[in-house]
């Protein structure tokens, strides 16, 4: 059972300068020359409070780019310099409730058969306090993958607006309670029941469950060679997702030192697969298409009991040539 | 008390013309500032452009790029080929924010030892006087977590 | 509209082509590409000012080319780019028919003459727009320069939405993706995305026809387009050569003049 409580407008100023003095850094959605970025926030004026982000904020606990190791010749030894994971205590501040519930789909992978542990450090210093959504766009759909905009799921603190200006503030896990001791005077106590802004209306456009059983009959439909036909086998998708996990090793090294490095990777290359015989088992924009919906919606519920998408849109925004996921997996959902 | 800044310059030459010419310029004695380590090429046509950049990346300060006069290339054409590209990437490099006083092209012959050792030494000075190149290099620390 | 439509119609019926790659109505005002090979489905090809993208880069994608001739909505940026892939080798003239869209009015052209007729009467310069962009990273210093581009490319996270959507990037074999040795990092981190956008826009010098799809596609709102703006524009400066002018290979990298003139060569 959560804790709620009531913030005032200068009270979420209050509380990100509380969270900046305690040597976190606080990093939210912020409007950059009419883009949304996560970017550093040092005041509230710096959120963006509309729209989401274009880059999920996946990269505070999965870096674009990550250091694992070092190494270096002296002489003809090889000394080996174990990097431990740059954790900055972070706290996500003004996500939206579809990104605080992707973090679980990332852990289900990062904790699965080994325990990562520069995800695990990086996710243990992260904080998430997201906010609700009164507003949603063409492309969301966080209604048909089991959650709202409303939704607490994965939020340490999940903010809601209220009519009369500020938030309605639920407090979830220990982490959350760890921020309401910095800063105890912003948490005001809740007078009755909390006069909400209505969530945002985001109709839904598949059931994922029913999906999920029509993909088990449609691996060989034209549905995916005429759905991407138009796809350019780029990595934005996957590189905007919050819950897209995949990444390649690249060794970065000369004659006297090296390093490995951990990068953003997608299924949507077509590189991705291709043996060290040369065979590629998904030569095909349509094999990796059919690849990427089956991984998040067939495989993923099967292997881990959580869906791999969490209905953000961010895919279709980024995407170049309009790939409306929404849109494309209604139609693999019908039929 | 610290060490004064020394330039470390990278050449890059082809084998016929600039370094036949920087060997002459070695056995003929003449004396010239030592900073420059020579990379030997079979013609300017091999060079890559992005040979300049890696170079900067790994810590040169300046680069130097030479080889055969046009119409005297080994390789008939090679040069020529190169010209062309240093043309687009030359200002290509300054679009980006390379500072083009850390590059110098030029041809020097077999037999224009006195030549290669003036470029080199004025090449040196001229780096010196501008300072350490980091902007380059520091980007490779940059955008790792 | 009407005149593409019913020609899409008439060349589908007909089985003169077996695929009309083109515009279609996409999420809010957006537009997207389709692929029409029935007759009866040219109502999904729309035609306005929002139909900007360059759609030639499915010219040469293997899924699309398997089905047979193709005709492609062409807006003067893609009679360019089909010209310079028929330069290059990678287009037969018998397989493609553009239907070309300009100022509102619809021309088929079934041959490369008659594109390279058409090209020559459209205007080829790029945006005031980009123009002004590009005049202000001059004016400045190149340390200013350097912080503009180390700014913008800070964002770039390696997706290749520019490569992947240019015309001209159709290697199967991307210099990118060849490791031994690994020439450009993959990583994108600085130096890394500084060295692949370097790359890229030397490689399309000479070669870019200026369609600008590589920034409008970068999801993360980069101008890359400057920097392959600016290598072919000095191509056209300095040898007056150009990507996209003719079916005829002319390229600018690959050939040279004995007495091409520069001033920094000592």
């Amino acid at each position: 059972m959560s804790d709620k409580y009531i913030i005032s407008e200068s009270g979420v100023g209050s509380l990100i300068d509380a969270i900046g003095k305690s040597g976190r850094r606080v990093l939210g959605p912020k409007e950059v020359a009419e883009r949304i970025e996560i970017a550093e926030i040092k005041n509230a004026a710096q959120l963006a409070t509309k729209g989401q982000s274009i880059v999920s904020a996946k990269g505070t606990v999965f870096p674009k780019v990550e250091r694992l190791m070092k190494y270096k010749y002296e002489g003809k030894n090889i000394v080996l310099d174990d990097v431990d994971p740059n954790a900055a205590p972070t706290v996500l501040f003004g996500v939206r409730p579809c990104e605080a519930r992707a973090f679980h789909a990332l852990d289900v992978v990062f904790n699965w058969d080994y325990k990562d542990k520069f995800f695990n450090a990086r996710l243990a210093n992260t904080t998430v306090v997201a906010i609700g959504c009164t507003e949603a766009d063409a492309s969301c759909f966080c209604t048909s993958v089991g959650s709202r905009p409303d939704d607490p799921q994965g939020s340490d603190i999940l903010l809601s607006r209220l009519k009369s200006g500020g938030y309605l503030a639920e407090v979830n896990t220990d982490k959350g309670k760890a921020l309401v001791a910095l800063a105890k005077d912003v948490f005001q106590p809740l007078p009755g029941v909390a006069d909400l802004v209505p969530a945002a209306t985001v109709a839904p456009a598949f059931d994922a469950k029913v999906l999920e059983q029509k993909l088990a009959g449609k691996f060989d439909n034209p549905v995916w060679l005429e759905q991407s036909l138009r796809c350019l086998g780029c990595g934005a998708c996957a590189f905007v997702c919050p819950t897209c996990v995949c990444f390649s090793i690249e060794d970065e090294a000369d004659a006297r030192r090296g390093e490995r490095l951990r990068t953003w990777d997608s299924c949507g290359l077509r590189l991705f697969t291709l043996h060290a015989s040369g065979h590629n088992p998904r030569d095909k924009q349509s094999q990796r298409w059919r690849q990427r919906v089956y991984h998040k919606f067939a495989y993923y519920p099967d292997r881990f009991k959580t869906l791999g998408c969490v209905g953000c849109g961010k895919c279709s925004r980024a995407c170049p040539v309009d790939m409306n996921l929404k849109q494309h997996l209604a139609q693999a959902a019908e039929g | 008390m610290a060490e004064p800044f020394e330039p470390k310059l990278t050449a890059f030459v082809c084998n016929w013309c600039t370094y036949a010419g920087a060997d002459l310029t070695g056995t003929s004695r003449i004396k010239y500032q030592s900073n420059v380590r020579v990379i030997r090429l079979p013609c300017t046509g091999r060079i890559d452009f992005m040979m300049v950049l890696k170079a900067f990346s790994r810590g040169s300060d300046g680069v130097i790029i030479s080889g055969c006069h046009p119409n005297d290339c080994h390789y008939t054409s090679g040069n020529y080929h190169a010209r062309r590209r240093w043309m687009v990437f030359r200002d290509l490099l300054d679009f980006v924010g390379v500072d083009l006083n850390r590059v110098t092209f030029s041809w020097v012959s077999a037999a224009e030892g006195a030549k290669w050792a003036e470029l080199v030494n004025e090449t040196t000075n001229r780096v010196r006087e501008l300072g350490p190149y980091k902007e380059v290099q520091q980007l490779a620390a940059v955008g790792i977590e | 509209m009407e005149a593409l439509r019913n020609k899409a119609k008439e060349l589908l019926a007909a089985g003169a082509v077996k695929v009309v790659i083109g515009y279609g109505q996409g999420t809010g005002d957006s537009r997207r590409p389709v692929f029409v090979h029935s007759a009866d489905k040219v109502t999904d090809l729309v035609f306005d000012k929002a139909c900007t993208q360059n759609l030639a880069t499915y010219l040469t994608k293997s899924e699309v080319r398997a089905m047979g001739r193709m005709a492609i909505v062409a807006v003067p940026s893609t009679l360019r780019s089909i010209l310079q892939l028929a330069a290059e080798k990678q287009l037969r003239e018998e397989n493609v028919v553009a239907l070309a869209m300009i100022d509102g009015v619809m021309k088929d052209l079934s041959t490369f003459d008659a594109i390279e007729e058409t090209v020559a009467t459209v205007p080829d310069a790029i945006s005031e727009a980009d123009q002004k962009v590009i005049d202000k990273l001059m004016a400045m210093s190149s340390s200013e320069r350097r912080a503009f581009w180390a700014d913008e490319l800070g964002r770039c996270v390696k997706c290749y939405a520019c490569r992947s959507s240019c015309p001209m990037c159709y290697c199967e074999r991307c210099t990118m993706d060849c490791n031994r040795p690994q020439w450009i990092p993959v990583a994108s981190h600085a130096i890394g995305n500084l060295e692949y956008h370097v790359v890229r826009a030397m490689h399309l010098a000479g070669r870019c026809v200026q369609c600008g799809t590589c920034g409008a596609a970068c999801p993360v709102g980069i101008p890359v387009h400057l920097l392959t703006f600016f290598a072919e524009g000095t191509v056209r400066r300095q040898f007056g050569q150009k990507g996209g002018a003719s079916a005829k290979l002319d390229y600018a990298m690959s050939t040279f003049k004995p007495d091409d003139k520069e001033q920094f060569i000592r």
